[in-house]
C-alpha cells in the first residue's frame, strides 16, 4: 500500500461571521486507509466534510485529492473523480423506492442523463449494479419501499448504498450510524470492515466502538483544528484529548 | 388492461367522437372549444413537465406561449403585406413557420431560463413573472405589430400542403393529434433517465450534485422543451384565433396556465389537460349556468364561483381532479 495521500488538506479555513468553524485545518488520508475524525458537537466535523466535498467554499486552504488540486473545483464534478460523501442528516429522494434511490446513484456514475425516450425503469445497466448495493448494505428485502416508508436505519443505510453506488475512491462518511440500533451498528462495522483496504475512507463518527474498531488512524477536532492525530492507542491515551473531548468518561474499551 | 389505459383510451374516442356528435346537434360552434382546451392542455402539459415534474415554479410561461404565435403572427403580417423583416419574407407555410415558432420559443426559453436558473425558491417565481413580463411589454411598444391591439392574420390559418386548415374541424384533429402526440412524448420522457433526473431534483437537489449531477444544466434542458412545446400551443392559438396579441403573454395567462396544471394534477401525464378541459369548460359554461340559476346579475362576475372552487380543488384533492380519479392508487410514476 503506498504512503501517498490520496487526500491532503492544507490550512483550510471557513467562518460563519466570527464562527471560524474550521480554522487552518490540516487533515490527511493515506491510500487505503480509514481515517477517524472526532470531536465534540459543534467541532466543525460537517463543515470540513462541506469543504472536502465542495458543498461548502473554502475561505482559504488548498484541498489536493488524487494529486489534483480541487480547491475550486464544483461540487458537482467531485464524485466523478472519486470523491464521494454521505450525510449526517438522512438525504435522500423520498418519494423514489429505494432500488430507485441508488439506480439515480449509479446512473450519474454512467454518462451523462440526456437519454429521453429508453425507459430507465427496469433498465438491467441500472438495475443490477443497483441491487448489488442495496444488497452489500441489506436492504435488498426493502428494494421496492417506497424511501419514506424506510425505517430511520434503512433509510442510514440507502444513503450508504448511494454513496457506493458511485464508486468512491475516497468515501467520505458523516456519522453513517447516527440514531442506529447496535444491531444495525454492528452491521454497518462489519459492511466498513470488509470495504477497508479497496476504498479509503473518512470517517467521522461518535459512536467510539466503532471509531475504534475501524479507524487506521484518528484525529480529534476541537474549534475546527485538529488537536491530535495518530493511531487509535495514541489517541485514547492522550492527555489532551482526553480533557479536551473524551473527558472523564471511560474510552473505547471495545 | 389497466384502469388507467381504459380510461385513456375512452377519453380519446370521445375526443375523436365529440365534434361529430356536437355537429349532429347543431352546436359546432362549441368545436372551437374543444380545440382551445387541446391547446391550452399542450401549453399546461409543457408547463407541468417543469413545474410537476422538475419543481420549478415558472410563473412566466405564457412568454414562450406569445412568442410562438408572434412568430406566426409576424409571419403571417409580413406575407399579408409583402414585406420582410431581417430580410426574411412573410410567410404562411406552415412547414416554415411553425418550426421556426418553436425553434425561436427554445431560444427565448434557453436565454431567460439560463438567467431564472441561478436563482432558486421565491426568487424563480419573481424572475420568470419579470422576464415574462419584459418581453409583454416588449410586444406591446411594437407599434408595428399593433402594439396593444396584436396583429390579425388576414391570410387567415397557416398552408399545409393537402390539409384545409381553415376547416374548423380538420383542424381541431390537427390540435389533438399534436396533443396526444406530445403527451406520449412526455410521458416516455417521465420515464427515461433524463425525466429520472428532473424529478430527483425536485425531490432533493442537494443530495444530486452531492452525486455528481450537474443540477443547472438538466434543469436548463427541461426549461427548453417546456418552452419550445409552449411556443408551439401558441403556434395553434394563433391559428385557431387568426389573431395574436400582448395579450398571449400577461401574466395572468401564466397564472390560468398554472391554475389548470393544479387544478387537473401536478406530476401526471393526463392532468394538466383535464385541468385546462375543466378550467376552460368553466369559463365558457359558469356565466350561462349562473343565468340558469337566477344569478344573472352577476355572472359578469363568474370568477366569484370559480376562485373558490379552485380552492377547494386544491385544498381537498392534493393531487387536483386526477388525484380524486385514481385516490390509493400508484400514480404511473
Ligand atoms: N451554514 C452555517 N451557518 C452558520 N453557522 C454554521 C453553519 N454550519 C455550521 N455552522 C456552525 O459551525 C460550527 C460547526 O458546525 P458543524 O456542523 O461543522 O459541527 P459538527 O462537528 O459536524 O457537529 P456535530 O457533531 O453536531 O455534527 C457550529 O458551531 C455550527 O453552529
Ligand atoms: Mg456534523
Amino acid at each position: 500500500m503506498a504512503d501517498d495521500p490520496i487526500l491532503s488538506i492544507e490550512g483550510l479555513s471557513k467562518s460563519f461571521g466570527a464562527l471560524r468553524a474550521s480554522d487552518n485545518l490540516n487533515l490527511d488520508v493515506t491510500e487505503g486507509e480509514l481515517h477517524a475524525v472526532i470531536g465534540p458537537n459543534g467541532a466543525g466535523k460537517t463543515t470540513m466534510i462541506a469543504q472536502v466535498c465542495g458543498q461548502l467554499a473554502s475561505d482559504l486552504g488548498k484541498i489536493t485529492f488524487a494529486g489534483r488540486n480541487i480547491t475550486h473545483t464544483p461540487q458537482q464534478k467531485r464524485p466523478g473523480l472519486g470523491l464521494v460523501r454521505s450525510f449526517q442528516i438522512t438525504s435522500i429522494f423520498r418519494e423514489y423506492t429505494a432500488l430507485e434511490n441508488v439506480s439515480m446513484a449509479v446512473q450519474l456514475g454512467a454518462g451523462h442523463s440526456f437519454r429521453f425516450f429508453a425507459s430507465a425503469q427496469g433498465d438491467p445497466l441500472l438495475r443490477e449494479p443497483a441491487l448489488a448495493c442495496l444488497d452489500q448494505v441489506g436492504l435488498l428485502a426493502q428494494a421496492d419501499t417506497e424511501a419514506n416508508a424506510l425505517s430511520h436505519g434503512q433509510q442510514r443505510r440507502l444513503e450508504l448504498a448511494m454513496a457506493l453506488a458511485r464508486h468512491p475512491k475516497l468515501l467520505v462518511l458523516d456519522e453513517p450510524m447516527a440514531g442506529m440500533g447496535a444491531e444495525e451498528t454492528n452491521d454497518v462495522i462489519a459492511l466498513l470492515q470488509g470495504l477497508k483496504g479497496k476504498i479509503s475512507m473518512l470517517l467521522v463518527e461518535h459512536d467510539m466502538d466503532a471509531v475504534f474498531a475501524l479507524a487506521d488512524r484518528i484525529s480529534v477536532l476541537v474549534y475546527g483544528q485538529v488537536i491530535a492525530s495518530g493511531d487509535p492507542d495514541v489517541i485514547r491515551n492522550d492527555e489532551r484529548v482526553k480533557e479536551a473531548y473524551l473527558g472523564a468518561s471511560e474510552v473505547g474499551d471495545a | 388492461m389497466s384502469k388507467h389505459h381504459l380510461l385513456a383510451l375512452s377519453a380519446l374516442a370521445v375526443s375523436i367522437a365529440l365534434p361529430f356528435v356536437l355537429i349532429a346537434a347543431g352546436q359546432e360552434y362549441l368545436i372551437g372549444l374543444l380545440t382551445r382546451i387541446a391547446i391550452y392542455g399542450l401549453a399546461a402539459l409543457s408547463l407541468n413537465f417543469i413545474l410537476g415534474y422538475g419543481g420549478m415554479v415558472s410563473f412566466g410561461h405564457a412568454a414562450y406561449f406569445g412568442v410562438g404565435a408572434y412568430v406566426v403572427g409576424i409571419m403571417s403580417f409580413h406575407a399579408f403585406q409583402n414585406s420582410t423583416i431581417f430580410g426574411l419574407s412573410g410567410s404562411d407555410a406552415a412547414l416554415f413557420t411553425w418550426p421556426l415558432a418553436v425553434v425561436v420559443s427554445a431560444l427565448a426559453a434557453l436565454v431567460l431560463g439560463y438567467l431564472s436558473l441561478r436563482t432558486s425558491g421565491v426568487f424563480f417565481i419573481m424572475i420568470t413573472l419579470a422576464f415574462a413580463q419584459m418581453l409583454y411589454f416588449l410586444f406591446v411598444s411594437m407599434e408595428r405589430y399593433g402594439g396593444d391591439d396584436g396583429v390579425i392574420m388576414y391570410n387567415g390559418r397557416s398552408f399545409v400542403p393537402g390539409l384545409d386548415l381553415s376547416n374548423d374541424l380538420t383542424f381541431y384533429f390537427v390540435c389533438l393529434v399534436v396533443l396526444v402526440l406530445f403527451m406520449a412524448l412526455f410521458s416516455a420522457v417521465v420515464r427515461s433517465r433524463f425525466g429520472a433526473v428532473l424529478k430527483a431534483c425536485k425531490q432533493n437537489e442537494a443530495r444530486m450534485l452531492a452525486l455528481g449531477c450537474d443540477v443547472r444544466r438538466y434543469k436548463l434542458v427541461a426549461f427548453v422543451i417546456a418552452g419550445a412545446v409552449a411556443g408551439l400551443a401558441g403556434v395553434l392559438n394563433a391559428n385557431l384565433t387568426e389573431f395574436v396579441s400582448p395579450d398571449y403573454l400577461h401574466w395572468t395567462k401564466s397564472g390560468d396556465l398554472m391554475i389548470m396544471v393544479v387544478l387537473g394534477g401536478m406530476g401526471t401525464i393526463p392532468g394538466p389537460v383535464i385541468g385546462a378541459g375543466v378550467f376552460l369548460a368553466l369559463e365558457e359554461f359558469l356565466p350561462a349556468i349562473m343565468e340558469s340559476m337566477a344569478l344573472a346579475q352577476y355572472k359578469e362576475h363568474w370568477r366569484i364561483v370559480f376562485g373558490p372552487l379552485l380552492i377547494i380543488v386544491v385544498l381537498f384533492a392534493r393531487g387536483g381532479i386526477h388525484g380524486l380519479m385514481f385516490r390509493g392508487q400508484s400514480n404511473g410514476r
